[in-house]
């Protein structure tokens, strides 16, 4: 596969602060790649370092095998998708999009065609002539991508844009993004901090924390085999625990945490006894009134702390009664766990294998 | 107190007589000024003798009106000609201005900027005379020199024009800057994504969204430029302002001709404000 | 890229710069640098002070002076007293559907010529005036009453003159304010008094500094107003500095006067800045 986009060791200080840390990726032709990461992690700047708003202060970046330093914003083969879509007020819709057509000095007969028929493509049909401010969010993402789009760039960068609309239109969009995406086959550089936006759309995601990557994975091996203690806690919701390695083998280790309980759990790094650990396990792996007979099973113990009611997403708090740390447990409402109320003592466990250990610093 | 709150009687009538003296005094003069020039009488004084519009367009000897006035038109159309080369001077500095100080960073731009505002705090008449000085200075220097005699240096038209303008400028300075402060600069940085160029972004975007405010700053320039007495006292040449031609009318005696004028310039005024407030409405 | 930015900037910044060094930092170096020159006895330019020991030796100059800087605070201060209400009425007390017509009736005399303005003043109140006719026909005066050319009109004049540069700034102001905290205020006891001294005043600061300088400075600077209907004795130094320049051609002595009034109205505009820790760049937004 051709690489449309690769940056390589790339950093951007400003001043003292570091924004940037030697990142390096690579994007295939075709991808859908997101960044992650919380908000001053450093994921604007770089993607205005892709953009050419910014020039980095070490590394390369290239595009379509070409190094992009020294060349400007408007001499790049990438275009930005504002976060808040940057559409100019004082032009219809037909002439935003055809805005960067004219300043590549085309025909008014080859814009007229082709703005027609980007605007078919969105699925804006016969909207050429509306002012920006008569469209409603949707539509005005996607105009945004329509002008872009239509210059047929390398790579398409998107800086949040679905922040700005509600809920329901947001999920909707999601979607929409990633069928428009497989449709034209651009690569796009999706950054957000938005976990959802991220897992659903996405071929690839980077976790960035610090100015670093963290993780640079498919969204299932992110959320099931996250490689650093940040991508566990950011990427879903996990209930951690630290501790020290009592034990180990064959791939499990026993641990005892701070609050003095023994656990076993499927460790991948080189943790010999002693090392200190931080663990994790999801809400959804832990099993409300388990099997016995289980292998490499924890069980303990738990008293129901509350309820948290949220649809298909409802959780219970639940505190061990041998140990300090309150647990977040998955909720099926599958009306089996109907019963259970504030106060009620629950069997609780979860296997060995489902839970991830790091060396904790 | 305020609308929301209760108020007494007397607090509200007390407070509607207030605004309506304030009204009435601030109205006074204009409306005696404007019903004066249709009086039949050789003075702009009562007893009403009647209605006429000898002092618009009678050409009799001593009822001569203004459109007959060659004077007064000769200065009106003087007028005309300063206030169209100040407000398209200041507009084009006072734009150039405003994207100087709103978007661009420099060394001493905090001094430069206060200099900038300096013409706002200088009297009128200072101003004048300090251009004055100088142009003379100049006028000397190049002739002593060259053996030149430069007309520009000399009081007159485009000294006029330099003096008025070297204020005004700061005015329009001012208000394109208020409206280039609300420009989402998100605006420009994706036009440069799309493919324009610096000056192509200037063009096409960002001096599209200033339009109403050059334009709205250029009729206010204009009316200022019209209107200038102090500045252009010490400045002009031969060929009179309005004003000044007004004012030398005023000082020695009056007919009722320059109320006829005052009250074209009311009206011409108003009106050219009505479309200017309409017209920046419209595009808010 | 570079050079593309730097183009862009020269264009922005040549005419500035032409601009505020041709026609406002040179024109007052020379004028500052002329009032300390004088002829000679066979008519050359040489160094001197003479200008400046006229206008201390010479009482009608420096009582000019005097008269001129007290009467334009003077001015300042009744144009805010008479405009504060009449914004506020605006602002805060006529309904909202007035609130825009009433403001854009007040702009209306702003745009007519301050000499048509004097000129209406002068037919009113003149000894043939408008006002003296209908006191004779009302029997209230028996013989015309001269009422222009004394210190009293002059005041006025300039007074109407001046303000609507006061009224404008104090509506803007004025609407920012919150009507709530006049409410809570009220709500907490607050009188009249004690809530335009410490809610009103204070919020509107910026509007009443930025009004009181252009009043200031325009009626320091003003020549037809104390020409036109001032007395003969109520003489202005806009006056002084005109008779210098036109009738005596002394342009000397008359750049002297001119840099005095400068130095005069920016320290007076300075000084109160300072008094309300106020700073230009913020008071002309």
């Amino acid at each position: 596969m051709a690489i449309d986009l690769n940056v390589e060791n790339v950093s951007k200080t400003f001043g003292d602060f570091t924004a940037v840390r030697e990142v390096s990726f690579a994007v295939e032709k075709g991808r859908f790649f997101s960044i992650l990461g919380p908000s001053g992690c450093g994921k604007t700047t770089l993607l205005r370092m892709i953009a050419g708003f910014i020039e980095p202060t070490v590394g390369r970046i290239m595009i379509r095998g070409k190094d992009m330093a020294g060349f400007p914003p408007n001499r790049r083969p990438v275009n930005l998708i504002f976060q808040h879509l940057a559409l100019f007020p004082m032009m219809n819709v037909a002439q935003n999009i055809a805005f960067g057509l004219q300043r590549r000095r085309e025909t008014r007969a080859e814009i007229d065609r082709k703005v027609d028929d980007i605007l078919a493509r969105v699925g804006l049909p016969g909207f050429g002539g509306k002012r920006i401010d008569q469209l409603s969010g949707g539509q005005k993402q996607r105009v945004a991508i329509a002008r872009c789009l239509v210059l047929d760039p390398a790579v398409l960068l998107l800086d949040e844009p679905l922040g700005a609309l509600d809920l329901k239109l947001r999920e909707q969009m999601k979607v929409e993004l990633k069928k428009l995406q497989a449709e034209v086959g651009t690569t796009f550089i999706y950054i957000t901090h938005d976990q959802s936006e991220a897992l659903v759309m996405s071929d690839h995601v980077a976790v960035m924390n610090g100015g670093r990557f963290e993780q640079v994975d498919t969204p299932r091996n992110l959320y099931a085999r996250p490689q650093t203690p940040f991508v566990a806690r950011f990427v879903g919701e996990n209930n951690g625990w630290k501790g020290v390695v009592a034990d180990r083998q064959d791939g499990l280790c026993t641990l005892r945490t701070d609050d003095d309980q023994l656990f076993s759990a499927a460790t991948h790094d080189d943790l010999p006894p002693g090392t200190p650990v931080i663990f994790f396990i999801r809400p959804e792996a832990i099993i409300i009134a388990p099997d016995a007979g289980l292998e490499n099973f924890n069980r303990m113990t738990a008293v129901i702390q509350s309820i948290l009611f949220d649809g298909a997403n409802s959780r219970m708090l639940a505190m061990p009664e041998a140990g300090a740390t309150e647990l977040m447990i998955a909720l099926p409402q599958n009306r089996q766990y109907d019963h259970l109320k504030v106060g009620d003592r629950v069997a609780i466990g979860w296997s060995a294998r489902s839970a991830v250990c790091f060396k904790d610093r | 107190m305020i609308r929301s709150l209760p108020n007494t009687r007397p607090y509200t009538i007390g407070f509607k007589i207030y605004v309506g003296l304030f009204f009435s005094f601030l109205f006074l003069p204009l409306v005696v000024t404007c019903v004066l020039a249709f009086n039949d009488s050789p003075f702009p004084a009562l007893p009403w003798k009647g209605f006429t519009l000898t002092w618009f367009t009678g050409d009799q000897p001593g009822r001569v009106g203004i459109f007959h006035d060659t004077v007064n038109l000769s200065a009106i159309w003087v007028s005309f000609k300063v206030a169209f080369w100040v407000s398209l001077l200041s507009t084009i500095v006072g734009t150039c201005g405003a994207f100087l100080f709103e978007q661009e960073q420099f060394r001493f731009k905090q001094a430069l900027y206060f200099l900038m505002l300096a013409p706002l705090v200088v009297p009128g008449v200072i101003l004048g005379i300090s251009i004055l000085l100088f142009a003379n200075t100049l006028g000397v220097a190049v002739e002593n020199t060259f053996n030149l005699d430069v007309p520009l240096f000399r009081p007159g038209f485009w000294l006029v024009v330099l003096g008025q303008f070297s204020f005004i400028a700061t005015l329009v300075t001012l208000v394109v800057s208020a409206r280039l402060k609300k420009f989402d600069r998100t605006l420009e940085e994706a036009a440069l994504n799309l493919g324009a160029n610096r000056l192509e972004v200037i063009w096409h975007i960002t001096l599209k969204f200033l339009r109403p405010a050059i334009i709205g700053a250029g009729a206010v320039a204009f009316l200022m430029s019209f209107e200038n007495f102090n500045t252009t006292l010490f400045l002009v040449g031969s060929e009179a302002t309005l004003p000044i031609t007004l004012y030398l009318q005023v000082r020695d005696g009056s007919t009722p001709v320059i109320n006829a004028i005052s009250f074209l310039l009311i009206v011409g005024t108003s009106l050219l404000a009505l479309i200017n407030l309409t017209f920046s409405r419209k595009k808010e | 890229m570079r050079s593309r930015r730097s183009l862009t900037f020269l264009l922005f910044i040549t005419p500035v710069v032409l601009w505020l060094f041709l026609l406002i930092v040179l024109p007052h170096v020379d004028l500052l640098l002329m009032s300390f020159h004088t002829e000679d006895d066979s008519g050359a330019m040489v160094w001197s002070l003479v200008n400046y020991l006229n206008f201390f030796q010479e009482p009608v100059y420096w009582r000019t002076f005097m008269r001129t800087a007290i009467y334009a605070i003077l001015v300042t201060m009744i144009t805010f007293a008479v405009s504060l209400p009449v914004a506020f009425y605006i602002t805060k007390v006529v309904s909202p559907r007035f609130s825009g017509f009433l403001s854009l009736l007040l702009l209306m005399p702003f745009w007519v010529s301050e000499l048509v303005r004097v000129y209406g003043w002068m037919i009113l109140l003149r000894e043939s005036g408008v006002l003296n006719h209908f006191l004779m026909v009302s029997g209230l005066l028996q013989r015309p009453v001269e009422m222009l050319y004394n210190d009293v009109t002059m005041v006025m004049g300039l007074v109407y003159t001046s303000m609507l540069f006061m009224v404008v700034p104090l509506i803007s102001v004025l609407e920012s304010l919150d009507d709530s905290l006049i409410e809570a205020a009220y709500d907490l006891g607050g009188g009249i008094f004690s809530i335009v001294t410490r809610i009103i005043i204070p919020h509107a600061m910026p509007g009443i500094m930025s009004g009181g300088i252009v009043v200031f400075m325009l009626t320091l600077g003003n020549y037809l107003t104390p020409n036109l209907i001032g007395g003969k004795n109520s003489l202005w130094f806009t006056e002084q500095i005109y008779n210098q320049f036109i009738a005596s051609f002394n342009w000397n002595q008359g750049a002297a006067f001119g840099f005095l009034l400068l130095v005069l109205s920016s320290s007076i505009i300075w000084l109160g800045l300072k008094l309300t820790r106020q700073k230009l760049s913020q008071v002309v937004q």
